[in-house]
């Protein structure tokens, strides 16, 4: 019995350690300056980067984040100080729906929402859809870091004739701010690496393009395109993404234990 | 009115002046209950605090001491199921005329565990309750800031620390800030949940201390599991038993001719 | 207040707007549409039936290879290993859960396909070859490739929610069952008999995951429109035709049946998710009130 579990935990493992190094090695050999400094060459020429598919990332996760994270933020708020309402389980259920429902089906929302009016693929599409994914994420973390705090603080302020907007603000806000921001940070990594739902909203650049109503390269889209190319030298570019992804859902995650290791082990 | 005056008249004839009684009266409870879930945790409380005084309730744990406290600043509303039935008189208007804000802004309390805002610095939780309710005149706040550290017996200790966070101060300290942080919102009754029962008996000796010179101008209603602590700090006692209140009379009667067989029990240590 | 309630406006939109979308090839098929094969965009022939088909044996095949091995790690991260050991691999399969998934697609097509291609189907096909699900030609890239890169990627979630459910079980039930004399792994068995319905949850989930599952899926599942019994052959799945044909469809009876698509994946995953997270909350709400 000891063995099988030892067995079950060298098997999950494996496939990890395995992943990790394998995108490490290929990435590192292909990556270099210019993958972060210059425009996808065409096939045939050797060289050229990524950075437009860089800053289209980039782009899209700051597109997103400008209303899935206040939004996440504000329903992570509304679960946990409101919790025990009728309203706030409905609202905790229709998170966790959000959190289930597949990337790609997201990303035929923003296409219904955004792509078909406006006529043509865009950032802005490919924005929503991310910022849509980053809200579960976003409000289940904040309303777990919420319910870290100590009710008596919430009880002082509200004793001191601060009123109860105001005490969810300034008080009980800002001492869970450090892992609100983790939460953040986790969204970003995942919203990040997302392929499914870009595929059809802001669909992918091989120009530099910064307009927001126009088709925005991506570093996932861009390591997909290449990778099902049977180009040699795509291969290694998209290895490089990939190690580039790899590394952001690394370090995030590596600072968000961190963070919340203090969290827990400081008390208030 | 009338009412009233008839609870003063429980409270210890002996030590109560003569003229004018009913604006001696800060607050006080006609068939005050409050259930949760519709189990009563205290029933028809009628109850009386003079001004200027310090008034602490005493009684076994589950008695309803703190449910009674709590309902005097609207405390009972974050729980949710709550009801709370009956008339409280808050300084001559009934308490169904302030909001929740006005009502602790003259009401302010003090809880069991010191509890200073973790991301806030000394200062800064001094200032908080004016600060967050619009009052932003800095030279103001630092002023307010001293009078308050002073009054609750801190300030010499921190005078030099007003930058550092809250948390750096030790337990007996941040009791004391939580006092200054309730003076500041210049109050004019102090609700205190057992203040002290966290604390050891040096903080709590300062404690002690700084509530005897609060009494000038405030009035003080203590709530603690430790009758010692009522009988040195304060004016009138309060016996509670199964949410009920047994008795109401000065500290020097309850504790040595207590008119109720069931105080008598308590104070003697039969129970309880 | 008002955001809180944005959040189901959200997903009441979605409903609206695919149900909207997928309107004229809802008219077209009926409910024939999830009992057709037939997909032929060219004659504006569309039936979901082989994508519905691939999705539900690769997330099969994933659970079948998962689960074991998920139960095996949570017991073995709260129950065996110490707190340091514990800690850093639940860890690393925290970290495997979060690896986005075209990177599980772009390693299945370069390193597992051609690994199973060469070596472990061969290897099935010597020795398990009557079956007919391990006969016909080693693709490589096929419902196996893409059952086994769904298990890799929901192992995590399955492990980490059931190594959470064992963790709720209160102390004085594991004391109760030393104290009639259990040996370590008597008592073990039954705190997950015990936690049946919460890792019943768990893996409900993960078949949640599982269906959804995009990218990896459509980089190794081969996509071709067929129902095989050979888990070797080639497949497609719900997920992986939307992702392949929709920015490139022709037409809108095209378009409108990739929404129907999506629209019973959405139905499909809401259901799974709905049943996970109430198996899931009955054990924790429990283990709450104790």
């Amino acid at each position: 019995m000891l063995s099988l579990c030892i067995l079950a935990a060298t098997l999950a493992v494996v496939p990890l350690i395995y992943i990790f190094f394998y995108t490490t090695g290929a990435g590192l050999t292909s990556l270099n300056f210019d993958f972060f400094t210059a425009l996808p060459k065409p096939f045939g020429e050797e060289g050229g980067g990524m950075v437009n598919a860089i800053v289209g990332t980039i782009i899209l996760i700051g597109l997103g984040g400008l209303f899935g994270i206040p939004i996440g933020i504000l329903t992570g708020i509304y679960v946990s100080e409101y919790s025990g309402s009728l309203m706030s389980n409905v609202v905790k259920f229709i998170t966790d729906v959000l959190s289930g429902i597949p990337s790609i089906v997201i990303g035929i929302f923003a296409y219904g929402l955004i792509v078909l009016p406006m006529q043509r693929f865009s950032a802005l599409a490919g924005g929503f859809a991310l910022g849509i994914l980053m809200i579960p994420t976003v409000t289940r973390i904040t309303e777990e870091m919420l319910k870290l705090v100590p009710h008596t603080l919430r009880e002082a302020s509200l004793a001191l004739g601060i009123s109860r907007w105001k005490t969810t603000l300034r008080i009980t806000l800002r001492t869970a701010s450090s892992g609100i921001i983790t939460g953040i940070l986790l969204a970003i990594a995942r919203a990040a690496g997302e392929t499914a739902p870009l595929l059809f909203t802001s669909f992918g650049n091989s120009f530099w393009s910064t307009s927001l109503d126009q088709p925005m390269a991506s570093i996932p889209v861009q390591i997909f395109n290449y990778a099902i190319s049977p180009y040699d030298e795509w291969h290694r570019k998209a290895w490089a993404g990939a190690f580039v992804l790899i590394s952001i859902v690394f370090i995030v995650n590596l600072i968000v234990r961190v963070v919340t290791r203090n969290k827990y082990s400081g008390s208030v | 009115m009338q009412e009233v005056l008839i609870n003063t008249d429980i409270v210890a004839e002996e030590n109560i002046p003569d003229k004018s009684k009913k604006g001696f009266v800060a607050l006080s409870t006609e068939g005050l209950t409050v259930t949760f879930d519709s189990r009563p945790a205290i029933s028809d409380v009628n109850i009386s605090f003079l001004k200027n005084k310090v008034t602490s309730i005493i009684g076994p744990s589950g008695c309803g001491k703190s449910t009674l406290l709590r309902s005097f600043n609207y405390m009972h509303d974050l729980i949710p199921k709550s009801e709370v039935t009956g008339k409280i008189t808050v300084l001559g208007k009934n308490i169904n005329e302030y909001d929740s804000v006005g009502l602790r802004k003259k009401v302010g309390m003090v809880f069991q565990k010191p509890n200073p805002f973790p991301t806030l610095s000394v200062f800064e939780n001094v200032i908080a309750g004016l600060k967050y309710t619009g009052n932003n005149k800095k030279s103001e706040l630092e002023e307010i800031c001293e009078n308050v550290l002073k009054l609750s017996g801190l300030w010499d200790e921190v005078k030099d620390r007003l930058k550092v966070s809250a948390l750096a101060l030790s337990g007996g300290q941040q009791q004391r800030l939580c006092i200054a942080r309730t003076l500041a919102v210049s109050p004019d009754i102090i609700l205190m949940d057992e203040p002290t029962s966290a604390l050891d008996p040096i903080s709590t000796s300062k404690i002690e201390e700084s509530i005897f010179h609060l009494k000038q101008n405030y009035t003080l209603i203590i709530v603690t599991h430790n009758m010692q602590q009522a009988a040195r700090i304060s004016d009138y006692t309060a016996y509670m038993y199964l949410g009920k209140l047994i008795e109401l009379a000065s500290t020097r009667k309850i504790f040595t001719s207590p008119s109720e067989k069931l105080t008598e029990e308590y104070i003697t240590g039969k129970f309880g | 207040m008002f955001f809180a309630l944005s959040i189901i406006f959200v997903v009441l939109l979605i409903i609206y707007e695919m149900f909207i979308d997928s309107a004229p090839s809802r008219e077209k098929f009926g409910f024939g549409f999830i009992f057709s094969s037939d997909w032929e965009p060219v004659k504006e022939e569309f039936g979901a039936l082989t994508f519905i088909y691939g999705t539900v044996v690769s997330s099969l095949i994933a659970l079948a290879i998962a689960l074991p091995i998920s139960i095996g790690v949570a017991v073995f991260l709260s129950e065996i290993a110490g707190k340091t050991v514990g800690t850093s691999i639940g860890f690393l399969i925290e970290i495997l859960a979060a690896i986005p998934s075209i990177i599980y697609g772009f390693w299945g097509i370069f390193v597992l396909a051609p690994y199973m291609r060469e070596s472990f189907q061969p290897f099935l096909q010597n020795y398990l070859g009557f079956i007919p699900l391990f006969q016909g030609t080693p693709f490589g890239f096929g419902m196996m490739t893409a059952g086994i890169i769904l298990a890799i990627m929901i192992t995590p979630i399955i492990s980490s929610i059931t190594r959470d459910v064992l963790k709720a079980i209160p102390v004085s039930q594991r004391e109760a069952a030393y104290a009639l004399g259990s040996t370590k792994w008597e008592a073990i068995k039954m705190a997950l008999l015990n936690a049946k319905s919460g890792i019943l949850g768990a893996t409900v989930l993960g078949l949640g995951r599982a269906v959804g599952e995009t990218m990896a899926v459509t980089m190794v599942i081969g996509n071709r429109a067929q129902i095989k019994t050979s888990l070797f052959e080639p497949a497609y799945s719900m997920a992986s035709v939307i992702a392949n044909e929709f920015a490139e469809a022709s037409g809108q009876m095209h378009i409108s049946s990739l929404i129907e698509v999506g629209l019973i994946l959405f139905g499909v995953t809401f259901i799974i998710n709905s049943l996970a997270r109430f198996l899931i909350f009955s054990v924790t709400k429990k283990a709450d009130m104790k």
